[in-house]
């Protein structure tokens, strides 16, 4: 049987971007307001 | 319950205010779509940022209620990241930036030499103090060391204007600069701007 000469990492490397930058995206969404008015759609950040 | 939920019904419960639904979208997709940018732009904090502003867009079409594209949201959020990497990589092109690396760094070459605010009240100060010493010196000496220091004059000019022979007005700067040592060393002025 043919000998396998490459090591598997003991643990693959998962990349994804870091907690903080999800939640900042999350507190984002729930401080965004989009406002109608008179098909103009106004945008508001309530913190 | 998570996995249960199509992307479709989440951006649905989302739409009628659920924010969790978007917890769980951006979870559920956060991998792929950053992987996705890492592979083209190769920097973390660029891909970070690439991947940010795209769910910033994403957050904002669907609050817009601009969205029309039902079953389809990833391929739509990967769409909107790949138009923002080649912005990026538009904007890079327009505007070359030039990177410092460890082995480099363009401000060693490039320095601001000016004083800054603190070290030029320093300065003025201890210029100012040298002067009230040079006011201290027998009334010759002062006349030959501001002619030299301040008027930039050499001594052939400076035994002209005074009469003197130029051994003289060169004995007279050496007694002035002894004196105004005295007067430091005496006093215990310091006169420093590091």
């Amino acid at each position: 049987m043919a000998n396998l000469y490459t090591k598997k990492s003991a643990e693959l490397k998962k990349i994804g971007p870091r907690p903080e930058t999800v939640s900042f995206l999350l507190n984002y969404s729930r401080a965004l307001r989009v406002v109608d008015y008179k098909e103009i759609k106004f945008e508001t950040l309530l913190n | 319950m998570e996995q249960l939920l199509q992307d479709s019904a989440l951006v649905e419960k989302y739409l009628s205010g659920d924010e969790n639904a978007l917890e769980i979208l951006i979870n559920r997709h956060s991998q792929r779509v950053y992987s996705f940018i890492f592979s083209k732009v190769f920097d973390k904090d660029i891909a970070e940022d690439i991947f940010q502003d795209t769910f910033i867009k994403v957050i904002k079409t669907l609050k817009k209620g601009a969205y029309n594209e039902e079953g389809k949201f990833l391929p739509w959020v990967m769409r909107i990241a790949h138009n923002l990497i080649i912005d990026h990589f538009r904007k890079n092109t327009r505007m070359p930036k030039f990177e410092g690396s460890d082995d480099f760094n363009i401000f060693s070459v490039i320095s601001d030499n000016s004083p800054n605010v603190e070290k030029q009240i320093i300065k003025d100060q201890v210029e100012d103090d040298v002067r009230k010493l040079i006011g201290e010196l027998p009334k010759d000496q002062q006349e030959v060391l501001v002619m030299r220091m301040y008027k930039d004059m050499s001594f052939k000019e400076i035994s002209e204007i005074t009469g003197v022979s130029i051994n003289t007005a060169l004995g007279r700067m050496r007694y002035a600069i002894i004196n105004l040592r005295k007067i430091v060393e005496k006093n215990n002025i310091v006169l420093t701007n590091q």
